[in-house]
């Protein structure tokens, strides 16, 4: 599907990180703005960071006209990826809806539908009938915290988190991408503010620009170029249960109670937790954090409490101060981060790669990305989005 | 999961606390004259190591005091907690800890330190 080439001496670009993100940057770059010499460095295997672990959920409700904006532009490239890259991205419009359980809920989410449909998105509130009539096995009234109501988002839906990096990937090769799996980016070696290239694991390879994608390692990878981030990483878990018949239609999140849930096409659960409460690069998280979610989704879904769980697992992600990601430059020349997307990266995919590519080729940002700069966090333009996350952290 | 050894209670279960971020940021003294990227370096900017990372815990379901911590965050090993007010440990005294080139133990993990 893509060849697996020894490291050049020398490349125009080279993009650490092979996970959706940074195979889409190498793509847009090469389909878009004519770079000819560009490399993707994986420390393991293409997709296998938080790529290969989210929860797959795509949605575009944000509350500020910024966010909107970028995620949109994301939504509305994965509405036509499959035809772009010729490659099944499995792109599902299902739904998303996040439930309302309190006063505070309602009045927080009917604010940000008006601020959506002002943007042109296509939210709208639910109430609990239509919530009941579209995912009967929701239990609304009979818990602690009942369901009042929900935000809808029709567009939202899924995706196969593995066709994104293969798509991307078999088609940035075909360009004549390098895309060089394990090998570990360690350094990132600078002169004079300028970036010289990277030391591998594979050993020194040069580079006029270098494009950090590296999601919760990205400040420990910026720190070996005297770069500070704003981010702190953190484990952020999901896990699947054992395939069952089709209950469930759309994607149901809570803020709230912290849970949300998904059916794949094979018919598992896909269940998504909220991120432990210190730092940490485990890939693990703790099972209290596991045992809330599933506390909720028993509490939502009684039908689910006797079904197994699979699988468990961990990914590590960069969580900025307000919520939103950095696509942007910084202080040294040819050196470019696009990183902080903390919990919710995977629906953003296509669009931040998109506006990274053109920020990398012509050194300036694109109008989407402009304000996702590292200058809000002295000048105080902060895209706060702690509401719009709808992850615990 | 992790057991944290609270200095006034003993060893519990780490969702009995909460994590405080880094230990050790200073406000700025001259707060009144700072220009805006040094304020945002102290609002916003901390400390994010794969490695040794110095931190505050409280004891929020207990004592409800607060204290420091020394953990390895590849590994999650805690390997040093001190009250506030007390001089941290040197990084140095750390660096036989790391096991492998990325910090993790080779075989499974967990906070042996604490146990001992």
């Amino acid at each position: 599907m893509w060849k697996n080439p020894e490291p050049k001496k020398t490349y125009d670009v080279i993009i650490v990180g092979g996970g959706g993100h940074g195979l889409g940057t190498a793509y847009y770059l090469a389909k878009e703005h004519g770079v000819k010499n560009i490399a993707v460095i994986e420390k393991g295997w293409i997709g296998s960071g938080n790529t290969g672990r989210n929860t797959t959920i795509i949605r575009s409700n944000y509350l500020w006209n910024e966010s909107a904006f970028l995620y949109d532009h994301s939504v509305k490239l994965w509405e036509n990826l499959s035809q772009e890259l010729n490659y099944n991205m499995m792109f599902s419009q299902r739904g998303v809806m996040n439930l309302a359980h309190n006063e505070h809920d309602i009045k927080e989410m009917k604010r940000r539908i008006s601020a959506n449909r002002l943007n042109g998105l296509d939210t709208r509130w639910l109430e609990t009938n239509e919530i009941k009539r579209l995912v009967p096995i929701m239990n609304t009234d009979n818990l602690r915290y009942p369901v009042l109501g929900a935000a809808f988002q029709p567009r939202g839906g899924v995706a196969r988190h593995d066709a994104i990096a293969w798509g991307f990937a078999m088609r940035a090769d075909e360009m004549g991408v390098d895309i060089i799996q394990n090998c570990e980016v360690q350094n990132i070696k600078t002169r004079n503010g300028k970036v010289e290239g990277v030391k591998t694991s594979k050993g020194f390879i040069k580079a006029k620009k270098v494009a950090v994608v590296a999601s919760g390692h990205t400040s420990v990878l910026a720190k070996t170029a005297g770069v500070r981030l704003p981010l702190q990483s953190r484990p952020l878990q999901a896990l699947v249960s054992e395939p069952i018949k089709p209950v469930i239609n759309t994607v149901v999140m809570s803020n709230a109670v912290h849970a949300y849930v998904s059916q794949s096409d094979k018919g598992e659960l896909v269940i998504g937790a909220g991120t432990d409460g210190y730092n940490s690069f485990t890939q693990r998280g703790g099972y209290d954090v596991i045992e809330e979610t599933v506390r909720a989704i028993v509490e939502l879904y009684p039908i689910f409490g006797k079904m197994k769980m699979l699988r468990q697992w961990g990914g590590i992600v960069d969580i900025c101060p307000d919520a939103s990601p950095i696509i942007s430059k910084c202080e040294v020349k040819g050196l470019y981060f696009n990183c902080g997307w903390g919990t919710g990266g995977f629906k953003a995919t296509p669009g931040s790669a998109n506006v990274f590519a053109y920020t990398v080729a012509k050194d300036e940002p694109h109008k989407i990305n402009a304000p996702f700069n590292l200058e809000r966090f002295s000048d105080g333009r902060l895209i706060d989005e702690h509401g719009a996350a709808a992850v615990a952290h | 999961m992790i057991l944290i050894n609270c200095p006034y209670c003993g060893e519990r279960d780490q969702s009995e606390f909460s994590s405080g971020g880094e230990a050790h940021v200073a406000r700025p003294e001259n707060s009144d004259h700072l220009n805006d990227k040094d304020w945002g370096q102290y609002v916003f900017y901390r400390d994010n190591p794969k490695g040794i990372f110095y931190e505050r815990w409280v004891h929020t379901h207990g004592c409800r005091k607060w204290f420091n911590a020394v953990r390895n965050t590849s590994t999650d090993e805690i390997l040093k907690i001190y009250k506030l007010g007390e001089n941290p440990p040197s990084k140095e005294s750390f660096s036989n800890t790391l096991k492998t080139p990325s910090g993790e133990p080779k075989v499974g993990s967990g906070n042996f330190t604490v146990k001992k």
